[in-house]
């Protein structure tokens, strides 16, 4: 199959969306080569904490060696291929002991003891054969406390293949007085029964939000607007829902700047800068810790969320992840999780916590349309009423500089015709 | 499949020696320990097991002594409240609630507050009366497929019955069809009770925890459960 003919400037052939095969080779050429985000270093403080991570169709494990470094191992003994780790997360001990046969690891993989060892001498399979050992990942990195891996032991490094899209890590740890963030520890975790892609082109696109979820912005804005005649003002987090029923005009005025690899980041329109008394105090935190100079510049970035593609959104401002895992041509989990900024004040937390909770909680008031949205694309693409789809929205009106495309409207659909561009790379075997 | 119809090999002349031998293994052994004598907790220690609690978590209290009048006036107003979700009377639920009333659905149970860590659902009546303005309005998109709910509640204790406030817990199931699928939704509501002016109970806060809260979600939530 030629991925070039189904990808055209302006429209894609729907079965980028449903075909097996299709979703098969993007596991092999897209998910497996390219760096893929496994977690927070504080999800794995000491030494035997593990997370089951999935990589492609492959199922990994992170895990914290005794050293303090940090390994991503295939979750598979060598010996007979049982799976070492039965949980998504625990602590392993000192080793890895199969449940099997108890062979036995050490935390970055090596093979510690094989029981009955004298009935492999003569066998190929001694301890000293490094097929003895788990199979790790070929590449692991992390980028300020964000661990990424790789399956491919050639390729661009991590900050390449991250480009301009790294500002989503140093937007949200550079909100923190001492620049780092730790995880919270509880994952949200949600299934659409539908291709991933619909996720990543969702996320900048701006046309949608007053159509999809014009029910509940517009059932907010009314709250909200009854608070601030009573009291004169409205908590912020009312404002977050009332948002996403703006006009199709303002959001038309929401750009999104479109880098190469399919990376994106939507600009900023929440107005996250209020004048109240505990953003002045942590504002003064933050200028006590970088001067005002740097302080400006890390709360003056106009950033609603940054676009890792193929699988990562990450809305730095208010410090929320979420990574996409593949199941199927339509079935995708999605992995939410939310950070603290060491250093800041509570207030500044909490109020993070409010869109994290109404707009990415599993009881979510907003992604519950979106959803619903993609099951439906998805039925649509499986069915014989067309062939293809279309991002001919703005299409010739896009500003392209140095390789990166600036929406000279928000609504614009270079963001889709920029991620295929960026599909059709890597399915052509171009990792570059 | 060959359709070859050769003998199944024999097993050799040793066949019948072999299996007359009676080989009697386990028990005491002398010499240093291996096997599952060797493959000990502190070899391998697992930080959490499923059968074992990840936190302490409390073990039911007994029914307070209260009267059975009481009791069934309680027993009633979990069942009206279950009912109300039921049927989609979304505002005479709301109105079960107390002006400063509060749902809660934490992530884990383990959780004591809602202010420093996510929750599922935190909702007050203004953020109930946002839920509730959502699924009814025309483009509510995702109410568009059928979508019926069926709550039991049992299990219903009275742990604390004092002037001011009534502390229940209870159990629940609720299954949700939506288009053509059932999903089932199970755990434990706590509900913090009091009286209005004119008597009738309401909600302060109703906590509910999910058994299934950090098994992934297929699609979401989206009305109180």
């Amino acid at each position: 199959m030629d991925p070039s003919a189904l990808i055209q400037p302006d429209r894609v052939h729907k079965s980028v969306y449903t075909d097996p095969q299709i979703f098969a080779s993007e596991m092999e050429n897209i998910f497996e080569k390219v760096w893929v985000y496994c977690g927070h270093a504080s999800q794995i403080p000491n030494p035997g904490d593990y997370y089951a991570v999935t990589i492609g169709r492959q199922p990994m494990m992170m895990v914290r060696a005794g050293d303090g470094s940090v390994h991503v191992l295939h979750n598979r003994c060598p010996h007979r291929g049982v799976q070492l780790v039965g949980n998504l997360k625990g602590n392993t001990g000192g080793a890895f002991v199969c449940s099997y046969h108890a062979w036995s690891f050490h935390l970055d993989g090596k093979v510690r003891a094989i029981p009955l060892a004298r009935g492999y001498e003569g066998t190929a399979m001694n301890k000293s054969n490094p097929d003895c050992n788990v199979k790790h990942a070929a590449r692991v990195d992390s980028y300020r406390g964000f661990i990424f891996a790789s399956l491919a032991a050639d390729g661009p490094t991590l900050l390449e293949f991250l480009g301009d899209a790294r500002i989503a890590f140093d937007d949200m740890c550079d909100r923190s007085p001492v620049g780092e963030v730790e995880v919270v520890p509880y994952c949200h975790r949600m299934v659409q029964q539908s291709n991933w892609k619909f996720f990543m082109e969702n996320q900048l696109d701006a046309l949608h939000p007053s159509v999809t979820h014009q029910s509940t912005g517009i059932a907010a804005g009314r709250v909200e607007k009854r608070i601030k005649e009573e009291k004169g003002s409205a908590p912020l987090h009312y404002h977050y829902l009332s948002t996403f029923a703006s006009s199709f005009e303002q959001w038309d005025g929401v750009q999104t700047i479109n880098f190469p690899r399919g990376h994106g980041i939507l600009k900023a329109y929440m107005g996250l800068r209020p004048q109240d008394p505990d953003t002045l105090e942590y504002e003064g935190v933050l200028k006590k810790a970088y001067g005002e100079a740097k302080t400006e510049e890390y709360l003056s970035r106009s950033i609603h969320h940054v676009l890792v593609y193929p699988y990562l959104s990450v809305q730095s401002p208010l410090q929320q992840l979420r990574c996409l895992r593949p199941i199927s041509p339509d079935k995708t989990l999605s992995e939410i999780w939310h950070f603290r900024l060491k250093g800041a004040p509570e207030a500044i937390y909490r109020r993070s916590l409010w869109y994290f909770n109404l707009v990415n909680s599993p009881a979510t008031m907003i992604n519950a349309d979106d959803l619903e949205n993609w099951t439906k694309a998805q039925w649509g693409l499986q069915s014989d009423g067309g062939d293809w789809v279309s991002f001919h929205r703005n299409y010739g009106d896009d500003r392209i500089e140095n390789g990166v495309a600036y929406s000279n409207h928000g609504t614009s659909e270079v963001v889709m015709r920029s991620q295929f561009q960026a599909w059709s790379k890597y399915m052509q075997g171009d990792a570059a | 499949m060959s359709g070859d119809t050769k003998a199944i090999p024999s097993a050799g002349a040793d066949m019948g020696r072999l299996l007359a031998q009676d080989v009697v293994i386990g028990g005491e052994t002398s010499g240093p320990a291996t096997g599952a004598q060797r493959i000990e907790p502190s070899h391998s220690p697992r930080a959490t097991l499923a059968g074992q609690p990840t936190h302490l978590r409390e073990a039911p209290k007994p029914e307070a002594l209260t009267s059975p009048d009481l009791h069934r006036e309680v027993e009633q107003f979990l069942y009206v409240q279950a009912e109300l979700l039921d049927a989609k009377h979304w505002q005479a639920w709301i109105d079960l609630f107390a002006a400063d009333g509060v749902y809660w659905m934490p992530v884990a149970p383990e959780q004591t507050e809602w202010e420093s860590s996510p929750s599922i659902f935190i909702e007050d009546k203004l953020m109930m009366e946002i839920r509730k303005g959502r699924v009814s309005h025309p483009n509510a998109w995702s109410q568009a497929p059928q979508w019926e709910t069926s709550h039991l509640v049992s299990h219903v204790a009275i742990e604390s019955a004092g002037a001011d406030q009534i502390v229940v817990r209870s159990r629940f199931h609720m299954m949700e069809l939506r288009r053509d699928v059932i999903r089932h939704f199970g755990g434990r509501y706590s509900h913090t009770l009091v009286r209005d002016a004119a008597g009738a109970l309401k909600i302060r806060l109703q906590r509910v925890d999910l058994f299934n809260s950090q098994a992934s979600f297929d699609y979401v939530l989206q009305i109180w459960v």
